[in-house]
């Protein structure tokens, strides 16, 4: 871990008696993180497409809903995305998907994380019975395939944005809730909290000081990896037709009502596809970094 | 182990019976199935539609009707269809076939492609081939499946028609067998199924593989940087046999824990699989139930699915004893 035993020159010379900057256990994550060139760089494409989503569309001249006069039109400079069988503009479509699919994404992960963390920690820390009939239920949402039942929840809220955030949350809370009840298994017996007990730490200060720091690593990893699953989980609920719902737009929309002209107009099927692989690999990656900065063990490059 | 098996099967159908129950009451929430009979022009008349809802159950209270939903599911009936022309017994068995046709191949595919590209990658890290395997493995993990299996679609639509004659097929694009066979023996049948299946195949191959990969991958890593392999190698043992007897055997244990995980989602990718590629499998009669809210039916879908995960995560549990001896079943 040389990062931490850094000398800063200016203090070096100085006549105190620590050389050594104390760094807290963010700001260490936060420059291993840093120093991860692929996580950082997906970042900075993320960041990117988000700004494209929603920065873009209150530039562009064309909304999503308006109608030219060119119909099905490839990629100009008039239209950079081409335009479909009415003439909507493909660019301000793709805009507009792309903010209702990244809001559905974002949402996904903070519903999943906050229902699993909870889901898990009640689990975990009460055990026996409670925890017993919990973890049942998690079974229980995970031997069914998540698509079958999101469809059919969907079917029922008529596809609101904010209903299929919570439909694919909730579905996807019950995995982290796994995840959270092992670490927090885990955690409780180890030999630092037990020590930190023995010292006479109070309960706030051992769940503030040493649980939570230790379970924010995965669960800060998951949430992100969340947002790719919620993202690949939204456009095929669309697609299927139990998503978003026309007027309005989302990326699995829009390949679904490009699906029968992939031939003859490519440019209303490839974008919106383009855009969906790029934020499920930038997140992967971003996810990645984080992984290996909150846990560097895990990693056997040394960085 | 045939206890064991007994003892498995047994905790598992409390899960299910409460899974069919919350299943039941969220198909209830579907909406009534009975709306498309009172928007008809010239108006149904009121006889014809509380017939529907006797046939249907819907004039008993929602908990007889679960009551009797079971009794029935438990002899095999799963009930009437919204949809007075079908037998939802009829529809689900002889489409499942279909369907598990597909994940069955696809997860065998899948399989032993992870298995082949994860131990080389492991191998050879930092080799040409270990990026071209990542690289590959984070793309197709970021792919959306549908996107993939249309993509897949229309380049067979394309091959097929390169050499300018429509009449010519490479691959077959649509469905899960054709309407009318020229060579009606069984090879014939055998060779049509499997000619339909190849691009649906491939699509839900790809999709599952990519992350078992990197998964077989950072296990394979983790073996071969372990002392027993290291002893196996001083004490001069050939590196082939290292490898297949002592490293893979090892590796490919939490593999089996994912491949049980993710068994579940393979069906549900077998439903986009399927609806792209225009199949009459569970896929396609989930997405048709839904949307005409048969309730029955997507019950006994989610039934019938749950069953099988449960039974193909049983198997993945006997894998363990298989592969690991200290694990004693």
């Amino acid at each position: 871990m040389t990062e931490q035993l850094q000398i800063t020159p200016e203090k070096a010379v100085s006549s105190k008696e620590f050389t050594v900057q104390e760094r807290s256990q963010f700001q260490i994550v936060l420059r291993r993180f840093m120093r991860h060139r692929l996580a950082m760089g997906s970042l900075f494409v993320f960041i990117l497409i988000v700004l494209f989503a929603y920065a873009g569309a209150a530039l562009w001249k064309y909304s999503y809903t308006d109608i030219t006069p060119d119909n099905s039109m490839p990629p100009s400079w008039e239209h950079p995305f081409g335009t479909d069988n009415l003439g909507r503009d493909g660019l301000a479509k793709v805009m507009r998907g792309l903010q209702q699919s990244l809001k559905i994404a974002l949402s996904v992960a903070v519903i999943g994380i906050v229902m699993g963390t909870a889901w898990g920690a009640i689990a975990g820390y009460f055990g026996r019975h409670v925890d017993n009939l919990l973890m049942r239920f998690a079974d229980m949402v995970i031997i069914l395939p998540g698509i079958a039942v999101a469809a059919s929840l969907a079917s029922i809220s008529q596809g609101a944005w904010w209903s299929i955030a919570l439909i694919i949350g909730g579905l996807a809370s019950a995995n982290v809730s796994r995840l959270i009840r092992g670490l927090v298994l885990s955690l409780r017996e180890q030999d630092f909290i037990e020590a930190a007990r023995a010292l006479g730490a109070s309960d706030s200060r051992i769940i503030l000081r040493h649980l939570v720091p230790n379970a924010l690593g995965p669960t800060i990893v998951s949430a992100t990896i969340l947002i790719a699953v919620g993202i690949l989980a939204e456009t095929a609920l669309s697609f299927l037709g139990f998503g978003v719902q026309p007027p309005d737009s989302s990326l699995g929309l829009l390949i679904q009502q490009a699906q029968s002209a992939v031939n003859t107009r490519p440019w209303l099927f490839y974008f919106p596809g383009f855009f969906i692989i790029l934020i499920a690999l930038t997140i992967n990656f971003i996810g990645d970094g984080l992984r290996d900065a909150f846990d560097p063990k895990q990693t056997r490059v040394r960085r | 182990m045939f206890a064991f098996v007994i003892r498995r099967l047994l905790i598992s159908i409390p899960v299910l019976l409460v899974a069919s129950f919350l299943v039941f009451i969220m198909v209830t929430l579907m909406g009534d199935p009975l709306d498309a009979l009172r928007v008809t022009n010239p108006p149904t008349p009121p006889e014809t539609i509380a017939l529907e809802a006797q046939r249907l159950h819907l004039d008993l209270p929602w908990y007889e009707r679960y009551w009797h939903w079971l009794t029935n599911a438990l002899q095999g009936d799963f009930g009437p269809s919204v949809n007075k022309t079908e037998n939802i017994n009829e529809e689900v068995w002889g489409r499942l076939g279909v369907t598990l046709r597909l994940v069955f191949v696809a997860l065998a595919v899948a399989l032993v492609l992870a298995i082949v590209t994860g131990v080389v990658s492991a191998v050879k890290q930092y080799s040409k081939m270990d990026y071209t395997a990542t690289f590959f493995g984070f793309l197709f993990l970021a792919m959306p499946s549908f996107w993939l299996a249309i993509l897949l679609k229309e380049a067979g639509i394309l091959l097929n028609q390169a050499d300018g004659d429509p009449q010519s097929r490479v691959f077959y694009t649509y469905g899960d067998r054709s309407v009318l066979l020229e060579d009606d023996s069984a090879w014939g049948r055998f060779a049509d199924i499997a000619g339909h299946m190849i691009l649906p195949t491939i699509a839900l191959a790809l999709i599952t593989f990519a992350s078992w990969t990197r998964f077989q991958r950072s296990s394979m890593l983790e073996v071969l940087g372990s002392d027993y392999i290291r002893l196996a190698r001083a004490k001069g043992l050939r590196w082939r046999k290292v490898l297949t007897k002592h490293a893979l055997r090892t590796a490919l244990i939490p593999l089996v824990t994912v491949t049980a995980l993710d068994f579940a989602g393979i069906l549900g990718g077998a439903v986009i699989t399927e609806q792209v590629f225009g199949w009459h499998g569970m896929g396609q009669y989930l997405i048709d139930s839904i949307t005409t809210r048969d309730a029955y039916a997507v019950m006994a879908w989610l039934l019938i699915a749950g069953t099988i995960v449960v039974i193909f995560n049983l198997i993945a549990d006997l894998l363990y004893g298989v592969l690991d001896p200290r694990i004693r079943i």
